[in-house]
């Protein structure tokens, strides 16, 4: 009998701790912090860890720890080490790039030092997360789809914060550490360049990012439809073709006339999620460097739309454009 | 479900039934009418090609075609064809013998449009305040109402929205990337299963959703998106007239913080 099941059942079990396959360690050292959790049991598996630490694991979340350190004592010594208004602006509170004048070169600590830092430990923190993934993935004998789709959502982060301010040359053009300054610096960077939604690559990036949502939404749904015929094992599915994938894919097919596979569907999506960053990378790439504005740019390319004139709609104020007496239009 | 078997046919690999009879025929209707509004508009450019909504002096009353009528009608057979549509995914998934989850997450989407031409014009008092039927006009149409509101990313109920489209990105990624890695392993490695993509989970981030779950999380996040999308432009107009970054004067003022010593 097969040691895999999903129960399609409200009823919890809890046994003993799966920890892995046995007679396939593979180096994976026993972790102590295991336990079930009766809440997370009701959406999906009940079962907490074991988590596997590794070289990388443990660099990774040291770099993470210390970037986190310095953005939060530097947020902080913003508030002049005021506990209580560190926690009522934490929201509000920034670690910024340095300003512009440093260009490229190293700025004292207190004046962007600090945010390069910050940038630089959360980058191996980043790149030492994408290795472990990587070798958990060898290590399990899976597939390095994962990590590649992860490659590009660095790539994104990587955009913002390092490439596109070296084409630039100058760290001020990145984005700050801090909840509200991002979205400050978001709204300011399409504003600055003459309103983003012109770049063809955001265009490009909103829509595999709706598409995503549309294609979990799509995806999800059919297979809690078709759980109550084992749907939801997926890759059985795709070795062996159930009732569950048949019904799945003739709902589509009687619906929109055409159906995914059940390993199809799933690089419909990967593609869809690793497209997002990857094209937005691009989009944030050409901001500043070859195109300086964009809403310029789509009127150059004839995308720009032209509105009726509001003026015919209301007229305007009395004398406003003309000497003559205002009469009111017929 | 309706109209017995009069419409139980198909048509190729298309199911028809009543609702895909209403769905063609709103379909056929609204994308007639955006076409005719395209010829008697200025342009055929597709990017720069708008189909207005009447002028806010209209209120919610009928306007003239040329002058927003058009755009009343294609809302209306948008959401006659977008309704139908759902309703056409409830029979087939009965046929079937499938659960409803499908046409229950597609409404999530219906809501949303649903909010932005009907519900919030309603509220404000003027079909104007619907969004421009074009592919760069909506655009602007969202530029503009954002900075309406000074800055949109301040909208609580946005941030809810744009947090739950990037995690359903991010899970998506996550999840495709696990099933084709278990189903191409790569090499001379056996294709794995549950079991495997549980370990690389609980391996690298101390915690296996499971196979059910997953769907479950992916399902409930992306029909957050597209509801909270809906909530947060409820919000905006209706229920709060000025900037988004006011809407924080509650928090910042807090009698907690004056208690306890902030500035």
């Amino acid at each position: 009998m097969a040691k895999f099941h999903t129960l399609y059942t409200a009823i919890e079990l809890i046994g003993p701790i799966d920890s892995g396959l046995p007679g396939e360690s593979r180096g994976r050292p026993q972790q102590p912090l295991t336990g079930y959790s009766k809440l997370l049991g009701r959406i999906g598996e009940a079962q907490i860890g074991p988590l596997y630490l590794g070289t990388e694991g443990v660099i990774s979340l040291v770099c993470g720890f210390v970037a986190v350190e310095i953005i939060g004592l530097n947020m902080w010594a913003s508030v002049d080490w005021n506990v209580v208004n560190f926690v009522k602006l934490l929201p509000f509170l920034s670690l910024d790039p340095p300003p512009a004048k440093y260009g490229l070169h190293l700025p004292p600590l207190h004046d962007g030092g600090w945010w390069i830092m910050a940038g630089f430990f959360l980058t191996l923190a980043l790149i030492f997360w994408w290795v472990r993934m990587y070798r958990r993935a060898r290590a399990t004998g899976i597939g390095v789809h994962i990590p590649w789709a992860f490659a590009s959502a660095i790539w994104l982060y990587l955009c913002l914060g390092f490439i596109r301010p070296i084409l630039m040359g100058s760290w001020s053009e990145a984005v700050p550490f801090g909840v509200i300054s991002h979205l400050n610096w978001t709204a300011t960077f399409s504003l600055r360049y003459g309103n983003l939604f012109y770049n063809p690559f955001h265009m490009l990036s909103i829509v595999f990012l709706y598409g995503s949502a549309l294609l979990f939404a799509m995806h999800g749904g059919t297979i809690l439809a078709v759980a109550r015929f084992g749907g939801e094992r997926e890759t059985r599915e795709i070795v062996d073709r159930g009732s569950a994938a048949e019904r799945a894919a003739l709902f589509w097919r009687w619906t929109m006339g055409f159906n995914a596979t059940f390993e199809s569907i799933h690089r419909w999506c990967w593609w869809f999620a690793t497209l997002t960053p990857l094209v937005g990378g691009i989009g944030i790439l050409l901001t500043g460097t070859v195109v300086d504005n964009w809403y310029l740019w789509g009127v150059k390319h004839g995308i720009a739309p032209d509105y009726p004139s509001v003026v015919d709609d209301r007229p305007p104020p009395p004398g406003l454009f003309d000497p003559k007496p205002y009469l009111p239009p017929k | 479900m309706l109209g017995g078997t009069l419409f139980d046919f198909w048509v190729g690999p298309f199911f028809v039934g009543l609702f895909g009879v209403t769905t063609m025929v709103f379909t056929l209707v609204g994308v007639g009418l955006i076409l005719y509004g395209a010829a008697i508009g200025p342009t055929w450019a597709l990017f720069k090609i708008s189909i207005n909504p009447p002028p806010l002096h209209y209120g919610l009353g009928f306007a003239p075609l040329r002058d927003g009528g058009l755009w009343q009608w294609i809302t209306f057979c948008a959401l006659g064809a977008f309704i139908s549509w759902a309703l056409r995914q409830v029979e087939v998934a009965r046929k079937l013998g499938m659960g409803l989850h499908v046409p229950a997450g597609f409404s999530a989407a219906i809501f949303a449009y649903f909010v932005l031409v009907v519900l919030r014009p309603f509220l404000l008092g003027a079909w104007g305040y619907g969004f421009p039927y074009g592919i760069m006009s909506h655009l602007d149409w969202v530029s503009d109402v954002g900075y309406q509101y000074l800055h949109f990313h301040y909208n609580p109920a946005h941030m809810i929205a744009v947090t739950c489209f990037f995690t359903t990105c991010f899970m998506l990624a996550l999840h495709s990337g696990e099933i084709l890695g278990a189903a191409n392993p790569g090499g001379d490695e056996p294709v794995k299963y549950g079991e495997h993509e549980s370990i690389y989970f609980r391996d690298t981030i101390g915690y296996s959703i499971g196979e059910l779950g997953i769907h479950r999380l992916g399902y409930l996040l992306a029909i957050n998106a597209a509801v909270w999308s809906g909530i947060c432009m409820l919000m905006a107009g209706p229920f709060w007239t000025r900037g988004w970054p006011y809407w924080y004067d509650w928090y910042l003022n807090f009698p907690i913080w004056s208690a306890s010593g902030a500035q």
